[in-house]
């Protein structure tokens, strides 16, 4: 078995009384408390994660932009410096390798996040599709940290950490994906405005040396401000009502953009990218599409069973991807692909929960929406 | 605060305190460590007969499912309602106000199941 990494800020995560769990290769904490408690906690006051464990790919050089386009399913060209933009790396079949969030540095530099789970992938497709490009591509995710800070609370928190300086533009100033850069303590720090929850929120990137200092600054800014330590349950609770996709769940190498609602994500006018032709021979006129189910009562279907059109009807007409008692909502949600037939919101389905057929809605997503 | 030592326990984490051929069932302090926040309890009807080591209820947490088994073979005579209108009652009182069943039992089967220390180490010394 391979021993699981542990982040820099494996020690504090001990210190808070964390419970972990393997995600993506990385000892990580999945609760320090409660899952609920901290969920809500983000939902009205803030909640602090440790997401170290993405992978973080420095793309630089003049052909850096040109690279990136034919890299990803996005429109990177047109990115103005100072911004953010979610993209996909597919693979030649037009399946998903990996979603990804694009920060524009510099007209020539650019910060890629994967996903800890793909790291690899991203760095083979990446080193693999580079050609003649003028690019240089460096692995930054052994030597950096990133905490997000997100809920109603976190912009004033991240203004009032202690060791934070030369923010600019300013975190007031600074929309939603979009980045910038700071110090702290001296030391170089990237902000960017984007999250995993549904809240405003930040996310902060520095050296694993300074990571702790941060973490430490950041609670005793945010806790009067209703600031807690999150795990990876709430995270996932939260990701979920906000209609995020996660990878393994509602993204795989079986899924084209289009049939996960991220049709919208791929510039098929682009010259030429990988995935440009395998989108093309996919013929999804039948294929599952991703749509959001709402259900009453406490019982939630989970990730895996099976979704019916009638209580009695014998053929699934699909499947769910994820799925919880939504805590900000209190009744069940998921997330389920399912027949094209069946995917107007509105459309009355059943989902068997362990051989009782439970009524659930198709609803458009995302579930929960906050108050901007 | 519940005497741990004098409880009995199952490999499925079920606590037993017996009470003449009254059994209360509950899940450990472990179990509820593991599954999170439990939002939902599904438990077996009062009078039906229950068999040891079979499925009678369901425990959900806001991530999984866990399985509720009889410990033993016998009739539920009461279960906590209270715990299925406030499923937080597992993890804040797992040995106390979140007991989920009782069960009328044979007694001399009770002896059959571990004992505390058994537990402990069942669960590497976690629990």
């Amino acid at each position: 078995m391979t021993e699981l990494r542990t982040t820099a800020l494996h020690d504090r995560h001990e210190a808070l009384g964390a419970s972990f769990t393997d995600f993506g290769g990385w000892l990580m904490p999945v609760r320090y408390s409660s899952d609920l408690a901290e969920h809500h906690a983000v939902r009205s006051g803030a909640g602090l994660f440790d997401i170290s464990h993405m992978a973080e790919f420095l793309v630089t050089g003049s052909g850096a932009a040109a690279f990136l386009d034919y890299a990803l399913a996005g429109a990177i060209t047109p990115m103005r410096v100072g911004k953010a933009k979610y993209s996909l790396v597919l693979a030649e079949s037009g399946g998903i390798v990996d979603d990804v969030i694009v920060y524009r540095l510099a007209g020539d530099r650019f910060l890629v996040i994967a996903n800890a789970g793909n790291r690899d992938a991203v760095a083979t497709a990446f080193a693999q599709r580079i050609g003649g490009f003028e690019t240089e591509l460096e692995d930054r995710t052994d030597d950096t940290s990133l905490i997000a800070v997100q809920g109603p609370a976190a912009r004033e928190i991240v203004e009032a950490t202690s060791g934070i300086a030369d923010v600019a533009p300013t975190f007031a100033d600074l929309g939603y994906y979009a980045c910038s850069t700071g110090t702290f303590d001296g030391e170089p720090l990237f902000i960017a405005r984007t999250g995993y929850t549904g809240e405003d929120g930040f996310e902060l990137l520095v050296s694993n040396g300074a990571a702790a200092a941060l973490w430490d600054a950041l609670l005793a800014a945010g806790e009067p401000l209703g600031l807690v330590p999150a795990g990876l349950a709430a995270r996932d609770t939260l990701r979920l009502e906000a209609g995020m996709p996660l990878y393994g769940h509602e993204l795989s190498l079986d899924i084209v953009p289009a049939q996960a609602g991220l049709g919208r994500v791929v510039a098929a006018d682009k010259d030429d990218f990988v995935g440009k032709a395998g989108l093309g021979a996919v013929v999804a006129s039948d294929a599952p599409l991703l749509v959001g189910l709402s259900g009453e009562g406490r019982r939630a279907g989970r990730a895996g069973y099976a979704v019916f059109d009638g209580a009695d009807s014998e053929a699934p007409v699909g499947e769910i991807t994820s799925g919880a008692l939504s805590p900000t909502l209190g009744h069940p949600i998921a997330m389920a692909f399912v027949s094209p037939a069946v995917s107007a919101p509105g459309t009355e389905l059943f989902i068997d929960v362990r051989g009782t057929r439970i009524p659930a809605t198709v609803t458009e997503l995302p579930f929960y929406r906050r108050n901007k | 605060m519940t005497d741990l030592t004098a409880l009995k326990y199952t490999a499925e984490h079920e606590w037993v305190a017996l009470d003449g051929d009254v059994a209360t069932v509950g899940i450990t302090s472990y179990a509820a460590d593991k599954l999170g926040d439990v939002v939902f309890v599904e438990l077996p009807a009062v009078g039906s007969s229950v068999t040891a080591a079979t499925v009678v209820g369901e425990i959900e947490s806001t991530k999984s499912v866990g399985e509720l088994y009889a410990p033993l073979t016998g009739e539920v005579v009461e279960v906590n309602d209270a715990v299925v209108d406030d499923p937080s009652l597992v993890n804040a009182d797992p040995f106390g106000a979140g007991w989920l069943v009782k069960i009328t039992v044979d007694p001399a089967a009770v002896a059959d199941l571990l004992d505390r220390d058994a537990y402990v180490s069942l669960t590497g010394g976690a629990e």
